[in-house]
Parts: C-alpha cells; structure tokens; sequence
C-alpha cells in the first residue's frame, strides 16, 4: 500500500511526500512551507498517548498510519457525491461541496454573491499566486503534528472572504463528502476571512457516499474575525462507521466580535476536533458548546484551546458526551488568560452521560490564569441516566428507552440550545434525532 | 348491606388483589404477607405509622427496582401485575402519585405527558392523540386544577412548590385516566388550602369504575378524601379493616394499640 | 482577631528574609563521600547495618533507576539537577546509639526547640495554650539523614504501637518492612520514587495492631541542615484491622544559595475498617526574594486503602519550597473505602508549586473528596494537578471536587489541570473549579473597619482556606494559620 505516512517502520516518509506533491498546489514559498510542515510531522510522527496533549486519543494505536492521499473524484465519484448531498441538504444556504478533497463547482452554489463575499477554491487561490491569501491560509503553527500534516498535504478547499460591513443573507455551507472507492485519505484547508462589521453564518457537515467506507478525513480551517463582526458556527460530524476525522479549526477575533459555535459528533469511528480560539481584540466574545453522542467502538475527542490574549472578553463552554456501548469520549477544554488579559470572564461546563457498563467518559478542563482579576471557572461531572427519574417515566407508561431518549435529549439539549438560528438549531437537533432512533 | 360487606363479596371481579406479599430490600424483609383486595369504585385508605411498609407496597405494585418479591403475588383485573415492566403497568391503568415526585430538568412538562400519552396508547393498541387535541385537553384539566399555562412549558417539576408538584402528578392522574390510583402519601408537605385543591382534584376522579389507594400516615388527609375502607398496617402486615370510622379511631388512640397485633 | 493581629506583629519582627527556620546548625557530620553510584547504595546500607535482603532491594532500585528519565510533564521548570553533585548520607557525629535525650548532641536538641520542636516529652507546639488532658504527640526527629529521638516509645510500645526509625525496623522488624516496603510505591514507581528507593537514609515507621486507637498523634520533624545534601525520607504506615492513627509531619532547612534536593517516599496502608489520618506542614526553604536557593521537593505520597470500609485522609499545607512536585494519592482498593484530600498550597516569590492527588476508584462503592485551595501571590506559579478515575469494575464509585484559586498580584499564575476519567456508568463524578482575586470590595470593607490592608489580606486568606484548616489537628491548625500568613508578608503592592 503506498501509505503516506507509516510509524514504526521508519519507511522513507519524505520520499511519499515527493510522491504526491505535483499532485499539490501552490509553488514556490508555499512548496517551501509544506515541506516544513511535512518535516515537522515527520520529526514528531503520529501522535501518542504519552505526549500529554494526546494521552487519551492515541493515533499510533488507534489509526495507525495515514491512508494514501485520494485520487482527485472521477465522474462516478461526483455523481455518488451528489446523491448523499442532495438527501443531506439543508434548505436555504449557500453550499460548498468539496468531493474526496476537491473543490466541487457543478455540486455547489456560486450563485448571485452577496455584494462584498468572495468565494474561491483554494487550489485556484494557490495556482493564481495570490501570496497574502495563500500565506494566510499557510499561517499556522507546526508544533500540533495533525496540523502541520494537513498543511503539507491539504490540496483544496474555499477561500471565502467577507468584504468590511457586509451581513450575508444566507448560512453558506460547507460540505465535505468522501467518497473514494478505495480507502483514502483526503486533506482540506479553508480559510474565511470576515472583516469589519460583517455577519455571516458557517455551517460544516461531513458524510460519505453510499459505499465509501474507510477514509480519512483531515481538514484545516482558519477563520479571522475581524472588529465588530459576528460569526455563527455550526458544525456536524456524521462520517461513517469507520472513517477517521482528524481536523482542527483557528479562530482569532478582533475587537468587540463575536463567535458562536456549535460542534456535534455523532459519526466517524475516530474523530479528534481541535479548535483553538482567541481572543486578539478587547471586548470579544465567544461561546463554544459541543455534543457527543457515540456508541458501538466510536471514539470521539473535543480537544477546544480557549485563548484570552486581551482584555474584557468573555467566553462560554458548554460541552455534553452522551456515551453508549464501547465508545470513548474525550474532551480536554484549557481556557488560558494570558498576564494582560485582566477583566476576563471564562467559564466552563463539561458533563458526561454514560449510558453502559463498558462505556468511557474522559474529562481534563484546564485553567491557565496568568492575571489576577479575572472571573473563572469550571465545572466537570460524569454519571449515568437518574434511576429515579427513569422509574417515574416508566411509571408514567413511558417505554426504558423512550424515557431514557427524553433524558438524553435534555441533557444534550442545553448544548444544542445556544444555537441562534432557528432553521439551523432544527438540522441539529434532527441530527441528535436520528441517533436517538438508531440506538432505540 | 355496608360497602366494606359489598367488598367483602366474592363474586365481584376484583381490580386489584395483593395475595400474601412478601418483599425484601437488601436482605431485610419489609412485607411479611400482606393481602388486599381492591374494586372497582372503591376508596381504601392504608395507614400505618412510619416504617410499617405502605410506601414499599406503593413502590412494588409500580415496580420500582431495588425489591425483592420473595413470595405472593400482586394481581391486577386478574392478570399477574408483577411479570410487568413499570410502563406496561401504566399503560394497563396502574398509577401512582408520587410522595416525592422528582425533577426533571430540560424536558418540559408538556413534552412530558404527550410523549407518556401517546406511549400508554400505542402500548394499549389505540391511536396516537395529536398535538392540537392533547393541548386542548391539557389545558382544560389545567384549568380545572388552577395549574397556570407557564408551567406545562417548564421541566417537569422543575422548580415546582410542593402543593405545585402535587397537583401536577393530580393533573397526569385526570390525563391518563388510569383504572387505579394509588397516592403515597399526598399529603405531606402540604399546607392546608394546597390540600384541600389536591383533594378536590382526586374527588373530581372519583367514579364507579376507578379505585383509589390512599396512603397516609395522618387521618387529616381522610377528611377531604373519604375513603370506604380503611386499614392499618404495621410491620409489614394489614393487622386491620374497617371502616372510615377507624381513622377516627387511630386519631384518638395512636398507633400503638396495633404494634403488637403485627 | 488575634491570630490575625499576632500575625502581623511577628512579621514585622521578621527580618527582610522572612524564613524564620533559616538558621544553620553547626555540628560535625558524617557524610558519604559526594555523587550517587552503587558503592553509595553500598555505604548506606553498611551505615545502617541492614540485611542483605535490605541491600539487594536497593540495588535493584539504583540499576533501574539508572535506565529511568527524569519526569518533565509538571508544569515546573529548574536547572538540570547534576545527580552526581550531592551527598546521599548525612549524619551528626559522633554517630552512637541514643538512649535518652541528654545524649543527644545538645546543639541538635537547640535546633529542634528553636523550630518549636518538643523532643522534651513534656513539652508542646510553640504557640499553644495546652489545656488540661488535652493529648499529647510522639515526635520522631530526622535530622539530615538519621532519625536523631524518637519520643513516648514506652507508652507507644504499651499500646502496642510501633513507632520508630525505619532504619531500626528494618533490624527489628524485618517481616513487617518486607510485608509492606514497596508494596504501595513500587520501587519502579516513578524518577524520584526509585531514586528514593536505592538511597533512603531514615524516616518513621509505624505499625497500629488490629483494634488499636493510636493513644497519641505521632509526628515526625524533618529538618535538612547540612550543605549539598539530598534528603529521601522512607515513612511507612500500616494501620491494621479496625485501627486508627493520626500522623503529622513538618519539615524545614537553612537558608542556602544553592537548591537541595528532597525526594521523599511515603507509603500508607489501611486494612479493614482501619484509618489513618495524615497531615503534612511543608515549610521547606523557599529560595530567597530573588529566587535564589531554596528545596526541590519532589515527594511520592500514596496510601493504598487494602481493606474494606477502610480509610485514608491526607490533608496538606503547603507553604515552603522552591519546587514543589507531589500528589499525595489514595488507591480505594478495598469496597466501601474511602479517600480524602485537603489541601492549602501556598506559593509567593518565585516559588512553583505542582501538586494535587489522585483518587483511583477500584473497589466497589468507593467515595473520594478533593478540596483545594491554591493561593499565588509574587511571581510564583501554583498549579493543582488531579486524577479521578473509575474502573469497569468500581460500580458505585463517588467523587466529588472543588479547587479554588486565589490570585495575589498580577505577575503570579494559577492553574488547574484535573483529569477526570470514567470507565463505569455507576461512577458519579463531580468537579468544579474556580479562579478569583480577593474581591476589592471586600479588602475596602475591612479596611474601612479599620483593618490594615495586610491584616485584611490575612483574614481574607484564612477564610478563603478555612474548611482545609479544620481538618488538622489543633496545634497544626494554629501553627499554619500563622505559617500562611508569614507566607503571604510583602504579596499586598
């Protein structure tokens, strides 16, 4: 198997890379930057259990090697793609479809641009030699080995820019489907940019083809938020059963913004989500809340850095695991105020619901406090479904597993709340629906 | 002829028959034989001092886990009510008003009984009630019980003053319609005009088809809701019947005179 | 408030330096030649004539010791520590069996009654008024590397109590030290553990029969005094069927330029129905004002709760040290048992401070409690650091949580790493954590009722820790209050 990246065998990792990087875009300073961040990753090599960061999702046990990179989708490879888009349609955004790691124009919604949105492949970014764009979307750092991956090998994605005091009349919606016939890994970086006074709503979701089973997905996102500008997240993972999903997002905030994101996992065999926010400007606000509901073997693991650079913002966690079967869930939340981010007020909540015996919930909230007025705080609980509650529901007439439905959709649904829109707290809960039904 | 000698009858079908129970929690046996026979139209008041073991009957003939039944048997329209899961019983007509009903924080009360409803219907084989004509009857057994609108939107229970959650648990009790009642201890906690609502809404309930189990240390209780039979309980057995006027009796004289009858 | 007011006229005596314990005592030592290999494992053993089993045991420990790396995951960071630049063995000459006080080196018994030390069995905690009856505690005393008195043997011995240098129960007692050394911090445990394990010079052992209730605190004194000299304490405690014991432990060093190295080992072990209460004032040298000097105290504490229903509550003040790098934990073995944790880290100057618990739920219906409290002021940086974990097979396990911090100044940091791990739906668990700075509101109160800002401070202190407080014995309770107090002089700007 022609395997990117494969530990322990101490196999010629540069040479995989030289294999695929015509298949790359982007010359010169970019070229030099993948192959920074490809010997990065080579240096550290898959993540493990005893680099602290990674003590619960270990990568070297647990995926193992990364797949060869996906072929660019053939027509056959769209045309799956467009039927699973179609059935997973949400009404009334704007989408983005990318297939196997290629930008998809014919799947996707270009349309009647609101005046000041720019919306662009990657790889025709990378190709046009657009060098602020392109660094930008290169800008991150390569000590999280994931990332640095996912910089080296990421062959498309959006660029998706926000002209200074532009609200977007519609969500925009990226789509990641897979749907290579053979097992594959495909790697994906999008960058948004919002500026001054804007608005706009993202939503991403996952899934696969019928019949694409094992792949990896990696993806890359950074998002800059710029002064006084609003930004509303909303992202669904429901890869399937045995496909990975390693990806991270970046997001920075300017002054007096604000970010509102939701994450909820309910697919992929193994998914690690690493979002990082800070705070660059005074007054920013964010709120992070997040859901896992996993069963079977699934391993799901949020790992959110909250970054307080600046003073006077505040952020909000709020994260739920509902845990069943085998599966493992992970969250590490640290929330850092960094020594002039005096005024901070950071708070969060983790709680876990294990619905078996055999089911594991790790928790690891983390403060960092540098500054000394600040308000922080979190809390962590683990436990299983109330007895009492149950027997009263029974009691009620209610059927063990409706009850326990009602129950887990309560304890999630403080979570999927904090959504603002209306048609898009619907999709979530639909999601959250859907796997309360499948396990019934 | 008194209605304490119609009970007493054999050939009424009896709705409720507890033969000789016998139940343990963690090795201690807390009903040692106990025997009751329930029918249609009838109020039973079960009294008895704390730990003579009303509570645990409630909880057995509901199904709550953690019992043991280690002999006996509960019948209920003549059909084995212990080989039942908890919300078969309920949909069979079985309810119980909780001494201490819990709180369930993020599912709304109204959310709440229409899933119940609905679930006691499918299991009974009839058709699902929709939305508009569950909210039209909600609203009128509301209304009928002084329950304000704003809290069929709360969580179940969830912040609910004691008389509130008593009457909410007399709300399910109009909603489900169920064949027996039985009411641990409704009174506790309750101020006197709370009890008197609550009382007025079970009274309202009474009908010859229905039964009532009322159990209450306090004969307080007996004088909003007047039973038929009443019995006393201690350590774990019915030690005696009569009627209405025995809760009078033990007003007066205690509990003491049965201690060691038991 | 007295104890406030007390407080703050004894820090003005103080002077610039405010370690009050930063004397040295001069006497004539008995070393090891400097630098760590078998030879010193050797000598050590010699030293304390111990078996060949005691050697062997040793040996072990070093070789593997010598194929181990130091930790780095603690957020703390120091110079490399050139192991091989220390005495291992320290002991005051002339070096003779001790029968009674009058033969100690009176220079030593000065040093323990200036750190208000009662080696007199008459004697009591500098500070506090002793009512009538009140109970009296039995003092081991390590000086460097020896245990140097050992006070109320005989009535120890009448109630069945084993109290004394481990080194002497090694000789006495070889089949209970066999039964229980290593069994709770295997000599492979950890860095600092098996380097421990290889040079361990002295430290207390305790054994309560099944039934008894220790008739007395026991208490062990721990005082590093000579120059480049690593201290590894061994303490070992085994509380047998339905007994109980409470056991105190202070520490304290000379003031000195260069960091000194102390690697502890402690081991508990409660059989059914048995308790043991232990209760630690850690007042190592914290450096100077600068960050110069100071001990790296790198401890492994563990109790190992064996039996049924059994016990083990450690409750800790932790004021001194340069480094500190210790989790005092509780294995909940046995069903029913139970684990505590109360802590007060207290870290000013340049101090660091890495410290917290870990409860491992094994046993069915097993509960742990964790409160702590953190309070940085200075430049110093105070992390608490937690493990809860259940196993699959711990149904019914409970936890519950809380760390608070409080922040003096803005140039300090404080930080929270608990790690919170469930394999069993039956395990309720509960952690909550705040970080906050004395309310302005609240100093401007008291110092508006007259208060001085230092005084409002303290109080401020004393209640944010006060439910850690309660837990220890009387006499520590006063002794720490002050402890905190004298800790946090020169934090207010």
């Amino acid at each position: 198997m022609n395997v990117v990246a494969k530990t322990e065998t101490g196999r010629a990792l540069g040479d995989a890379f030289a294999l695929v990087s015509d298949r790359l875009p982007g010359g010169g300073k970019i070229a030099d930057q993948r192959r920074q961040a490809f010997e990065a990753y080579e240096r550290a090599g898959l993540p493990h259990r005893r680099i602290e960061d990674w003590k619960y999702t270990d990568l070297r046990a647990l995926m193992r090697e990364v797949l060869p990179l996906a072929p660019a989708p053939d027509v056959a490879a769209l045309n799956r793609a467009a039927a699973v888009v179609k059935k997973q349609a949400i009404d009334g955004v704007r989408r983005l479809v990318l297939v196997d790691g290629a930008f998809a124009p014919d799947l996707s919604d270009l349309g009647n641009l609101d005046k000041g949105l720019s919306i662009r492949p990657l790889r025709e970014v990378l190709d046009a030699g657009d060098g602020t764009l392109s660094a930008q979307a290169f800008a991150s750092d390569n000590s999280n080995p994931m990332i640095a991956l996912n910089g080296a090998m990421a062959t498309d994605g959006v660029v998706i820019e926000i002209a200074d005091g532009t609200v977007l009349t519609k969500p925009l919606h990226i789509v990641h489907v897979a749907s290579s016939a053979a097992p594959a890994a495909m790697f994906t970086r999008s960058l948004l940019r919002l500026g001054r006074d804007t608005g706009a709503t993202l939503v991403e979701s996952y899934f696969a083809a019928e019949g694409t089973k094992a792949y990896q997905a990696h993806d890359g996102l950074i998002v800059a938020i710029g002064d006084n500008a609003r930004l509303d997240h909303i992202r669904l993972v429901e890869d399937g059963s045995d496909a990975f999903n390693i990806s991270s997002a970046t997001i920075t905030l300017g002054a007096h913004a604000h970010f509102n994101t939701f994450a909820m996992t309910t697919g992929a065999h193994l998914s690690r989500y690493q979002l990082t926010v800070t705070c660059a400007g005074e007054g920013s606000k964010v709120e992070t809340n997040g859901v896992n509901l996993i069963n079977g073997k699934q391993h799901a693991d949020t790992t959110l850095f909250m970054d307080h650079a600046v003073p006077h913002c505040d952020s909000r966690e709020i994260f739920r695991a509902v845990v069943d079967d085998r599966a493992h869930s992970v969250f590490q939340g640290r929330i850092i105020v960094r020594p002039d981010a005096q005024k901070t007020d950071a708070k969060m909540m983790t709680r876990a619901l294990l619905l078996s015996d055999e089911a594991e919930a790790d928790n690891k909230p983390e403060l960092e406090i540098f500054a000394d007025d600040v308000t922080c705080g979190h809390g962590a609980t683990t436990g299983a479904l109330d007895e009492s509650l149950l027997f009263y529901m029974r009691a009620r007439g209610l059927p063990e597993k409706e009850a326990q439905a009602l129950l887990i959709q309560a304890f999630v649904g403080e979570a999927i709340e904090t959504i603002v829109s209306d048609a898009l707290r619907e999709v979530a809960i639909a999601a959250a629906r859907r796997w309360l039904e499948a396990r019934a | 002829m008194t209605r304490l000698g119609m009970m007493l009858r054999k050939n009424v079908m009896s709705l409720l028959e507890v033969k000789d129970l016998q139940v343990r929690v963690e090795e201690r046996e807390i009903l040692h034989g106990l025997s009751l026979t329930v029918n249609p139209g009838e109020v039973h008041a079960i009294m008895g001092p704390n730990g003579s073991g009303k509570s645990t009957l409630s909880h057995v003939i509901a199904g709550k886990p953690g019992y043991e039944v280690t002999g006996g048997q509960v019948l209920f329209k003549g059909e084995d009510l212990l080989a039942m899961a908890p919300n078969e019983r309920a949909a069979k007509g079985v309810f119980l008003a909780f001494q201490y009903p819990v709180e369930i924080p993020g599912v709304t009360t109204w959310n709440f009984l229409h899933a119940a409803l609905n679930a006691q219907r499918k299991a009974r084989g009839e058709d699902e009630m929709s939305s508009p004509a569950f909210l039209k009857k909600v609203r009128e057994v509301a209304k009928s019980l002084s329950i304000p609108q704003d809290m069929l939107k709360r969580g179940v229970n969830v912040g609910f003053s004691g008389g509130e959650k008593k009457r909410n648990e007399i709300l399910q009790m109009a909603l489900f319609e169920p064949a027996v009642c039985i009411l641990d201890e409704m009174d506790s906690g309750l101020d006197i005009d709370a009890l008197r609502i609550a009382a007025d809404g079970v009274n309202a309930l009474r009908s010859p088809e229905r039964a009532m189990v009322v159990i209450t240390h306090y004969q307080r209780l007996l004088n909003y809701i007047v039973p038929d039979v009443v019995h006393v309980m201690s350590k774990g057995r019915v030690v005696k019947s009569g009627g209405k006027e025995l809760a009078l009796e033990l007003e007066e004289s205690g509990y003491a005179q049965f201690e060691d009858a038991a | 408030m007295p104890a406030v007011q007390e407080t703050v006229e004894r820090v003005r005596r103080i002077d610039v330096d405010q370690y009050r314990y930063g004397f040295e005592t001069l006497i004539e030592s008995d070393k090891a030649p400097k630098g760590l290999s078998e030879d010193t494992v050797r000598f050590i053993s010699a030293k304390k004539n111990e078996p060949a089993w005691m050697l062997e045991w040793r040996l072990e420990a070093f070789r593997r010791w010598l194929t181990m790396t130091e930790p780095s995951w603690a957020r703390v960071h120091y110079p490399k520590i050139d192991y091989q630049d220390l005495y291992y063995y320290s002991a005051p000459k002339p070096k003779k069996t001790v029968n009674s006080l009058d033969e100690i080196d009176p220079d030593i018994l000065k040093t323990y009654e200036k750190l208000g030390i009662p080696l007199r069995e008459v004697e009591v905690l500098e500070g506090v008024v002793r009512p009538e009856g009140e109970r009296r505690i039995a003092v081991d005393a390590v000086f460097d590397s020896v245990s140097v008195a050992t006070t109320f043997q005989k009535e120890l011995k009448a109630a069945g109590v084993i109290f004394m240098p481990i080194s002497e129960a090694i000789r006495e007692h070889p089949e209970l030290v066999k039964k229980y050394l290593g069994t709770v911090v295997p000599t492979t445990d950890n860095y600092f553990a098996t380097l421990n394990s290889a040079v361990f010079s002295d430290g207390s052992f305790v054994y309560v029969p099944p039934g008894v209730r220790c008739p007395m605190e026991l208490s062990t004194y721990f005082r590093i005094n000579e120059r480049n000299t690593g201290q590894f304490e061994r303490t070992l405690i085994i509380a047998d069927k339905g007994s109980y014991v409470s056991y105190l432990e202070g520490c304290t060093a000379p003031q000195r330029d260069e960091n000194q190295l102390h690697a502890a080992v402690v081991e508990l072990v409660t059989h059914d129905d048995a308790e043991i209460k232990y209760s630690t004032v850690q007042n190592w040298y914290p450096g100077n004002s600068e960050g110069k000097g100071g001990i790296y105290n790198f401890v492994t504490k563990r109790g190992d709760c064996r039996g049924r229903n059994s016990k083990i509550s450690w409750t800790q003040v932790e004021t001194g040290s340069a480094i500190t790098w210790k989790y005092p934990s509780c294995i909940l073995r046995g069903d029913n048992s139970s684990g505590e944790f109360y802590s007060i880290a207290i870290s000013n100057g340049y101090q660091q401070v890495d410290s917290g618990t870990k409860m491992i739920h094994l046993g069915k219906n097993t509960s742990s409690r964790i409160i702590s409290k953190g309070i940085a002021a200075g430049k110093s940086q105070n992390t608490y650091r937690g493990l809860v974990s259940a196993h699959r097979k711990a149904t019914g396990a409970r936890n519950y949580t809380a760390c608070d911090s409080l922040l003096i100044g803005d140039q300090c940091g404080a930080h929270t790493v608990p790690y919170v791990e469930a394999k069993n739906s039956s395990a309720t668990f509960e952690h909550e954590a705040t970080t906050s700075k004395i309310s302005e509101d609240v100093l401007f109160y008291c110092v508006q009722r007259g208060l001085s800002q230092e005084e409002a401070v303290g109080l401020v202190v004393n209640g944010f820790v006060k439910d850690v407080l309660q837990q220890l014995p009387m006499e520590f309770a006063v002794e720490a209050q002050k402890l905190i107090s004298i800790s946090l002089e020169g934090s207010v700007g």
